[in-house]
């Protein structure tokens, strides 16, 4: 057996309980099977999931997160948290790209309490996709190294009061239907939006805990954070004018304004 | 059987029988305050129901939903449950009846023994185990299955002791000195006011017939043994092995109308109603154990009548290797090598034989064994079927006033519908004795709450076993090991089944003994257990919401059970997590919401009347809401049932009787502008006759009833030869003229549904149409009447009606939905007539009939306004729109949010004498609530740490039900949640920019400290 190089994932999975904790019960009533890689959480609705709970599970060590929720329309509660968890997810995701993380190791999916062969094939498919994108930070399109990608999600975790926000705010489809969800979070207008409310917030985090780590120059951030130059500039800049870092101009670095 | 004996024995209701009908009507009686007696003949309570694997459409896993109720009965005070007891005397009358027991000797003191089944591991006598349907054996003493109550054991009548004096080894070893050689039976007087008789079924027994090989073959099993054979309690723990060598079968078949809708001797003339679905169950199921098994299934007509059976039909239908075959069989003979069994059916090249690995027999539900005396005892008459005669108009009236029936000695009936004949026959108790309620209930006394605010966590983890579907699988011991290692952890130990009345006993000892201030149960799922171990912290002492489960068994040994060691090690995670989350947990108080006593009843059809009334005579003020200007509903469009009631006469008469009940109020051609509140006290605002009245109630019957799909097919509406069956019965109450000259009436079935866009069955047009049918072929001259349909579905007693009409003549020919009827306007020998093709599968020809007259059985459909009702009382519709009970089989009439019920053909397409036991369901289970001063409402609701909240606002944007509000305070503006209106979904936690509202319970720290444990490399102890 090749049980001994085989990469095992760990796996975090934050269900509802009306649906999905339904679904994955039924699962096991039926006995389908699927690999030992996740452990569940259990959550009243899948609009109780914070972004701050994703964003841990990764920093600490997960490999990949899945939520699941009720259909559309079947959630149990007249708030209809499940379109919530739509737009977080997508929102974290957004995230997960801008910080080097590939999206796919977060995942939001409906199973209802009847469809337990549905929460095995979930499972099973999505266990085969963690496994083939490797442990967190060495996927394709990855190549972190702990620190840098421990740096990455605490820069990530600070945008969590921006981002909740947001999703109250203007990252809120007008229109409650999943189709009008999944189109505008696919457009530009959401893009556009997301640099806009926290894309900047996001790479400024980034440079402070980058130099929280020492002066750095123009040319090491760029290197560290995998920016072009003009990048560097402007979240530099705009970092700056906030006051929160200071050029060094002996040195031709920057620095933490404090240090 | 700890409680002490009564020494009056004075009580307001005997139920007879135990199965989840009795277990159902005790609680609810008992909830709404009245004393009940339990009596039930067998070891413990469960019935049939204990015995099946898992329940139709659903494939709920049927002891883990039943299981619950059983220690909800022993836990209650109000009832006391009498098992291994016999009525053998009843005197007295309605309000006053006395009624002489036997108890039979168990031979064991329940009171002393601890349930250890030492006895039963040295008793030397096997015997066949009767709750396994004797595919297995178990001892002469023994537990009649895990989660009895009482969970005592037993010895039968095959013990060596009994039969020849000899042995006595049980109490030899026994060391609590419980077994009792000299118990006799024991009589015991019991008076109550009412009594309900819910004795079930019995399963058909194939055996004393030959035809079937039964008995004789040992590969041909009935569908109970069956159920026996998948559960993983069964006999060979969820394998399915056939009896001769105990191999897996490959080739399965099962056999419909065993003993059913046969009229030959040795049969039953009536339609059982819960095979089609149940085998299609078990198609699923075995299909799921073995997905290589080839299933073949022998049907007469597929009878998917319920709600969602049609879709439960088509999955089992689509299955791989799954092959449905409509024709009658024969059991063949039993090959000697294999012993293999063959089956000989009608094919389309002639009668084939083929050779199956294992038979199952799907078998009908017989009149109870003792029924005879039942009746006999109790002065009620049963009818020609052998079951209890009812009364027409109230499925719950037996022939003798103060004794009520539920369940399936009504007669065939599932699971829901025992339910809601239950609750409908504790409404009928509830109108009987309404003055002496509560008298001789007592409330459920907890001791006082221990205050552990000032302690450290000290957490006990329980492992349990559950039988062998956990431990087969995961190293329980090496997990209570590894537990004793986490932090705060100062207690652990293993369990067989944490479940049973007994083990919970047990833990509330170790609770208190142990000084534990948070507990983890490692088992099943909190879906289904959570309540009963919260129940149990309370009995112990500490706050019920310092407990949580780790569910290592639908998430764990069961999905993951070829890799023992990584799923022992998942197991260990779990706990992990579960244990993380208990050190972080706060006590929480339920608190008390008032309850208004009066009740809304929203629709005023026969359902909502028989609703309202029954509430009303319980002592209750109801409002009877309806959209028209008068009282009826669709029963003002139906003059006799198919049973032959007059419907207007029976309608006058509860229109009468509404409007005589003084409690009752009624609105008609009302409108409901607005409803809000929650349970116990919801505000409803209806405008009627110009004025707006507001409604205070405590609780909401939805009883809206259903429409007719007016049919754009077969010409319908652009030739007036072309009516819909309700169209016809109004012609041929009226003796409509135009029904004279007519001389061929064609019928066509399933008009608008069993479709894509209408993907169920509306259950009743089948009825409908041989009550039609009937009606014209008793007319003289009587027209030829030609049924098309696709499956005749009259189910029940029915069934008799189907065999009526084609005794009288009446024509039925089957179609498929790829071979539609056609229809066109021709002429006959100069006679203008409707010509309706149809391909005949059966002559595999057309065939073309000239009808006068088309009548088009068109569907049930959700009534126009229940989008709208389920929006203002914000109550689920389903897939097909009506409306969605709380849970398919246990809370039928219960919706999801507390304080509104459901009733009639609002929840489903269903006939008159269905929609009224389901309207006294309603009530009864509506009074289990109004007879109540107080509910009590969940704890986890959030709250607003108020140093933090910055008024953002998010939070109240969030919350659809309104539970958040601002409110002023001397640090400004501030959030504030109002308990009552939160339901707990915490969406508003995520909304929060500054984290100051959190659900409780659900809290941040709470469950990222789950998120923590999870990923934490765990120290393994070795």
């Amino acid at each position: 057996m090749s049980g001994e190089l085989e990469f095992r994932p760990k796996m975090l999975g934050i269900v509802c309980n009306w649906c999905c904790y339904g679904g994955a019960d039924l699962c096991g009533v039926s006995r389908f099977q699927y690999p030992p890689f996740i452990r569940l959480v259990r959550v009243m609705c899948s609009g109780r999931v914070d972004l701050l709970h994703i964003l841990r599970a990764l920093s600490d060590g997960m490999d990949a997160v899945f939520v699941g929720g009720c259909h559309i329309n079947d959630c149990h509660y007249v708030t209809e948290g499940n379109y919530d968890a739509i737009a977080m997810i997508e929102v974290c995701r957004e995230i997960l790209r801008r910080i080097g993380i590939r999206p796919e190791r977060v995942r939001l999916e409906w199973v209802s309490a009847g469809e337990g062969i549905r929460f095995a094939a979930i499972m099973n498919e999505y266990a085969a996709q963690v496994q083939k994108l490797g442990p967190l930070g060495r996927a394709d399109g990855e190549g972190l190294d702990a620190a840098e990608l421990a740096r990455r999600l605490e820069a990530a975790t600070r945008l969590v009061p921006f981002a909740r926000l947001a999703l109250t705010g203007r990252l809120r489809p007008a229109v409650r239907t999943e189709e009008a969800y999944r189109r505008f979070f696919a457009g530009e207008e959401f893009r556009r939006l997301f640099d806009e409310l926290l894309g900047d917030r996001l790479a400024i985090s980034r440079v402070l805990l980058a130099l929280r780590e020492g002066p750095r120059t123009a040319a090491d951030l760029a290197r560290d954070l995998g920016w072009s130059a003009s990048d560097v500039a402007r979240h530099v800049r705009n970092s700056t004018r906030h006051g929160w870092i200071r050029f060094d101009a002996a040195r031709g670095c920057y620095a933490l304004a404090g240090g | 059987m700890n409680k002490a004996p009564d020494a009056d024995r004075l009580g307001d209701v005997m139920v007879v029988g135990g199965g989840i009908s009795g277990i159902q009507a005790a609680l609810d009686l008992a909830t709404a305050g009245f004393k009940v007696y339990l009596v039930e003949t067998s070891p413990t309570i469960g019935g049939k129901m204990a015995q099946l694997d898992k329940t139709f459409p659903t494939n709920d896993c049927s002891m883990c939903i039943e299981s619950p109720k059983f220690i909800e009965c022993d836990r209650h005070p109000n009832i006391e449950i009498l098992t291994y007891t016999d009525v053998e005397r009843v005197e007295g009358r309605e309000g006053d009846f006395r009624i002489t027991l036997l108890r039979k000797p168990r031979y064991v003191l329940a009171d002393r023994c601890s349930g250890c089944t030492t006895c039963v591991s040295y008793c030397p006598v096997h015997v066949p185990d009767p709750f396994n349907q004797e595919l297995s054996r178990n001892k002469a003493v023994h537990i009649y299955f895990a989660q009895a109550v009482p969970l005592v054991p037993y010895i039968d009548e095959n013990c060596l002791y009994l039969k020849e004096g000899k042995c006595r080894i049980c109490e030899a070893v026994c060391q609590k000195q419980a077994i009792d050689f000299d118990q006799t039976p024991e009589r015991v007087e019991v008076r109550v006011g009412a009594v309900v008789l819910a004795p079930g079924y019995a399963p058909f027994d194939p055996g004393p017939r030959s035809d079937y090989g039964y008995g004789r073959y040992p590969n041909v099993v009935t569908s109970l043994d069956f159920e026996r054979l998948l559960c993983a309690t069964g006999p060979h723990e969820g394998e399915i092995l056939r009896p001769s060598d105990g191999r897996h079968p490959h080739r399965i078949a099962w056999i419909h109308c065993v003993g059913s809708r046969q009229v030959t001797p040795g049969g039953h003339g009536y339609c059982s109603s819960v095979c089609c679905t149940y085998i299609q169950k078990q198609v699923i199921l075995a299909k799921d154990h073995d997905g290589e098994a080839e299933c073949t299934i022998f049907h007469n007509d597929i009878r998917s009548y319920g709600k969602d059976f049609e879709r439960f039909y088509q999955r089992a239908e689509k299955l791989p290797g799954v092959r449905f075959v409509r024709s009658y069989v024969t059991v063949g003979r039993e090959l000697p090598d294999s012993r293999n069994v063959t089956i000989r059916y009608a094919a389309d090249d002639g009668v084939r034989e083929e050779e199956f690995d294992l038979v199952v027999l799907g078998v009908g539900l017989a009149p109870p064994k003792d029924a005879p005396r039942l009746a006999r005892l109790f002065g009620i008459e049963l009818d020609e079927h052998g079951f209890c005669r009812t009364d027409p108009t109230n499925p719950m009236r037996t022939t003798r006033p103060g004794v009520l029936v539920s369940g399936a000695f009504q007669g065939p009936m599932d699971i829901p519908e025992s339910v809601v004949t239950a609750s409908g026959a504790g409404s009928l108790c509830g109108e009987l004795l309404g003055r002496r309620r509560g008298w001789l209930a007592r409330e459920r006394v907890y001791p006082p709450e221990r205050d552990v605010s000032a302690e450290e966590p000290r957490v006990g983890v329980y492992v349990c076993h559950c039988g062998a579907n956990i431990g087969r699988v995961v190293d329980v011991p090496a997990t209570v090991h590894y537990t004793l290692g986490l932090p705060d952890v100062v207690h652990a130990e293993e369990s067989l089944f944490i479940c049973s009345t007994e083990a919970a006993q047990k833990l509330a000892t170790s609770i208190r003994e142990k000084g534990l201030n948070r507990v983890v149960v490692a088992a099943c799922t909190p879906r289904t257990h959570e309540p009963l171990f919260r129940d149990t912290l309370r009995e112990a002492g500490i706050n019920q919401y310092f407990f949580d489960m780790a569910n290592i068994r639908e998430h764990c040994s069961w999905v993951h059970s070829r890799e023992k060691e990584a799923a022992t090690r998942k197991a260990q995670d779990i706990i992990r997590m579960s244990v993380a989350r208990a050190r972080h947990l706060e006590p929480l108080q339920e608190f008390r919401l008032p309850v208004d006593q009066r009740a809304l009843v929203v629709g005023g059809g026969l359902s909502g009347m028989t609703a309202a009334l029954s509430i009303a005579r319980q002592g209750h003020e109801v409002w009877l809401v309806e959209k028209e200007p008068e009282l009826g509903g669709m029963a003002r469009r139906l003059h006799r049932t198919l049973e032959g009631l007059d419907v207007q006469a029976y309608l006058r008469d509860v229109v009468g009787r509404v409007y005589a009940e003084p409690r009752l109020h009624v609105l008609v051609g009302a409108e409901i502008l607005e409803a809000s509140g929650y349970v116990g006290s919801f505000t409803t605002r209806v405008r009627a006759a110009g004025r707006v009245t507001e409604i205070r109630h405590g609780a909401t019957v939805i009883a809206i009833g259903a429409g007719e799909y007016r049919p754009t097919e077969y010409l319908y509406g652009t030739d007036e030869r072309v009516v819909t069956q309700l169209e016809l019965e109004e012609r041929l109450a009226a003796g409509d003229p135009r029904l004279d000259g007519v001389r061929s009436v064609v019928m066509i079935q399933c008009v608008g549904c069993r479709q894509e866009d209408r993907n169920y069955c509306a259950r009743i047009c089948c009825s409908h149409a041989l009550k039609n049918a009937l009606a014209l072929r008793r007319r003289a001259p009587a027209p030829d009447v030609y049924v098309l349909f696709r499956d005749l579905r009259s189910y029940g007693f029915r069934e008799d009606f189907y065999r009526e009409a084609a005794d009288r003549h009446v024509r039925f020919v089957r179609w498929e939905p790829d071979g539609r009827p056609s229809v066109e306007p021709a002429t006959e020998e100069g006679r203008p007539v409707l010509r309706v093709t149809v391909p005949d599968p059966v002559l595999r020809r057309r065939l073309a009939l000239d009808a006068d007259l088309l009548v088009l059985s068109a569907a049930v459909v959700p009534a126009a306004t229940s989008q709208e009702v389920s929006r203002l009382f914000k109550v689920a519709t389903g897939p097909d729109g009506f409306f969605q009970e709380a849970h398919v089989k246990l809370r039928p009439v219960d919706f999801a949010a507390d304080g509104v019920f459901l009733c009639g053909t609002a929840h489903y397409p269903k006939h008159i004498a269905e929609a009224v036991s389901q309207a006294y369901g309603a009530a009864g289970r509506a009074v289990t609530l109004l007879s109540q001063d107080t509910v009590v409402a969940s704890g986890s609701v959030c709250r607003v740490e108020e140093r933090d909240c910055v008024a953002c606002g998010a939070c109240i944007r969030a919350c659809t039900y309104g539970a958040i509000e601002f409110h002023d305070t001397p640090r400004g503006r501030k959030a504030r949640v109002n308990a009552v209106l939160c339901k707990g979904d915490g969406l508003c936690n995520t909304k929060c920019p500054t984290g100051a509202i959190s659900l409780l319970h659900y809290t941040d720290e709470e469950l990222l400290s789950q998120i923590d444990a999870a990923a934490a490399e765990p120290a393994r102890a070795t």
